[in-house]
């Protein structure tokens, strides 16, 4: 018997504004705890809250780029709870009336559909101290930072599926600016609905909500255990009731939440501190000449306007300010394939070795494509070239200063080249024994040696030949 | 009814004794039973009081202003550690 995995997911975002969601404390990541709290996020009584505008716009742009209908009039709703990372004991959130629903994402060629976005605010953050079991410390710092929750229907089949939903979901949003999306700081984290029934089987399974999932990794490992966890169950004939179960990194398995469900009643009501929110008829379409090319259409575009693979840019346009890098390079130097290579080679090497981002090192795109120029016209040759970007890349000298203070400049005079292969010969008689018999290996260690004399300035393709021809010759 | 009142009180995490209860019981009956009388008034197509102000969209800029010291923060807080709050263990 086959079966079939139905999940969809809810996905909170950190939106990237300044300040909080209601009030006016610094939303900024890693600070001393609870030094950015004001009597509104703390809950004091008698306080109003203000919406930030930079966080609807936010959501809103979100909405427009999903494709959702954003509604014409929202509201905010209390969530009523208890627990002690949330110092009112009720949520502000949206229920009812949320700020857009109905649109979808493509992934691979699938249409994923969004239900509904909204807008609430973050709780405090707990810690639960090893050392001592008897209580937990409370940081409210992230209390009150704008969140943006965004649901999806049930429309993913498989736990690579979702993986490839949330990356997809992420890189959108990073291009967008509307959050920087990053798991490690808490600022994307996701819950999955996750069900199993047989293939053809009309409806839905029961239903389990897995929490805690803080990596892509953790979703994918997640989902795949309790995808195989419910097919037992159904397989066995064991009956299994609905309900909320964490994911235990550890032991890599979910855990029934017992206990905690009795306050899943949280009595939703409108929230009477602040009014409604009224949005134009032309607001869509004012925000779409706000929404920047996302990425499926620049990847698509790359590939038309610059005859680039569709892997070449899937990875060029991972991260926005990369393809735009890519782009402005090709303005100086028209040889895009070229300048792809240099990218996704060299330059990507030295950023991953020094863990910084394309817009944060000295490499400007006109130095790379002034480099790449030099290697196509012949100035200076491959190898050069390489030393030549780390260089530039340590020291931001631009590489045509470079090449000229390291005199780089690839040796064109056939004479001057030659006059160095014949030395590297008499000096090195053995390896030209061994060439001469017939052991290939050996014009490697050769042009090496040629190499190092001219300081990587002799074309290695002409030292070759002018070695194979002397073979020939003699 | 009593049932209710008890899930009620457990849900706002208010304790009560047995006698509470009762009272409790009763008051809310009354309450009900006196709001109910407004579910016979027609409402159909009337829109639901959600304020009594007719205002929208009222915002702020996204300006940071200065949160208040830890000092003050913490100064309410049952038990503090460090610049903590120190609750009983919730998990």
């Amino acid at each position: 018997m086959k079966f079939e995995t139905v999940i969809g997911l809810e996905v909170h975002v950190e939106l990237a504004t300044a300040s909080k969601m209601f009030c006016g404390c610094s939303t900024s990541f890693g600070a001393a705890a609870n030094s950015q709290v004001c009597p509104i996020c703390l809950g004091m009584p008698g306080v109003l809250p203000v919406v930030n505008q930079e966080a609807v716009q936010l959501a809103l742009k979100t909405a427009v780029a999903f494709h959702c209908q954003i509604a014409a009039v929202c509201r905010f709703a209390r969530k009523s709870y208890f627990y002690p990372d949330l110092p009112k004991n009720y949520q502000i959130s949206q229920y009812e009336e949320p700020l857009a629903t109905g649109g979808w994402l493509e992934i691979s060629g699938q249409r994923i559909r969004i239900r509904r976005i909204h807008l609430e605010e973050d709780a405090g953050k707990l810690i639960h101290p090893e050392q001592d079991q008897t209580y937990s410390l409370i940081d409210f710092n992230r209390t009150g930072i704008p969140l943006m929750e965004i649901v999806t229907e049930p429309d993913l089949r498989s736990p690579e599926a979702a993986v490839e939903f949330l990356q997809r979901l992420r890189q959108n949003l990073r291009y967008l600016r509307v959050s920087d999306c990053s798991m490690e700081e808490g600022s994307l984290r996701c819950d999955a609905n996750i069900s199993v029934r047989r293939e053809g089987q009309p409806g839905l399974g029961v239903k389990v909500e897995v929490k805690n999932l803080n990596s892509f990794k953790s979703v994918r490992k997640a989902l795949l255990f309790e995808a195989s966890r419910q097919t037992r169950l159904l397989i066995e004939g064991k009956p299994f009731r609905q309900e909320t179960r964490l994911w235990n990194e550890n032991l890599g398995i979910t855990e029934s939440m017992r206990g905690k469900e009795q306050a899943h009643d949280y009595r939703y009501f409108p929230e009477p501190d602040l009014v409604p929110l009224r949005f134009e008829a032309g607001v869509t379409a004012s925000l779409k000449t706000e929404v920047v090319e996302l990425p499926q259409a620049r990847r698509e575009r790359l590939i038309k306007d610059y005859g680039l693979s569709s892997y070449e840019a899937e990875v060029l346009t991972a991260e926005k300010e990369v393809a735009d890098y890519f782009e402005e390079a090709v303005r100086y130097y028209p040889q895009p394939r070229m300048v792809a290579n240099w990218i996704m080679g060299d330059l990507a090497g030295l950023l991953r070795e020094k863990k910084c981002a394309i817009n944060q090192q000295p490499v400007t795109a006109e130095m790379l494509g002034e480099l790449a120029r030099m290697v196509h016209d012949g100035k200076i040759t491959m190898t050069a070239a390489k030393d030549v970007l780390r260089e530039t890349f340590n020291t931001g000298k631009h590489p045509a200063l470079v090449v000229q203070e390291r005199n780089l400049v690839q040796i064109d005079d056939a004479s001057a080249v030659k006059t160095v292969v014949d030395q590297v010969i008499a000096e090195n008689p053995k390896a030209w024994a061994d060439f001469l018999a017939g052991t290939d290996k050996a014009i490697g260690f050769l042009i090496g040696q040629v190499m190092r004399k001219t300081r990587g300035r002799a074309n290695p393709r002409k030292v070759e030949e002018l070695i194979r021809g002397y073979r020939h010759g003699k | 009814m009593k049932q209710q009142v008890k899930y009620l009180a457990e849900l706002a995490r208010i304790a009560l004794t047995e006698q509470e209860l009762a009272g409790l019981e009763q008051d809310l009956e009354k309450i009900l039973d006196y709001v109910s009388q407004l579910e016979k008034i027609e409402t159909t197509g009337v829109e639901p009081t959600y304020h009594v102000v007719p205002m929208t969209n009222v915002w702020r800029q996204d300006k940071v202003e200065a949160s208040l010291s830890t000092e003050k923060a913490l100064a309410n807080a049952p038990e503090r550690h460090g610049n903590f709050f120190k609750v009983p263990r919730v998990i």
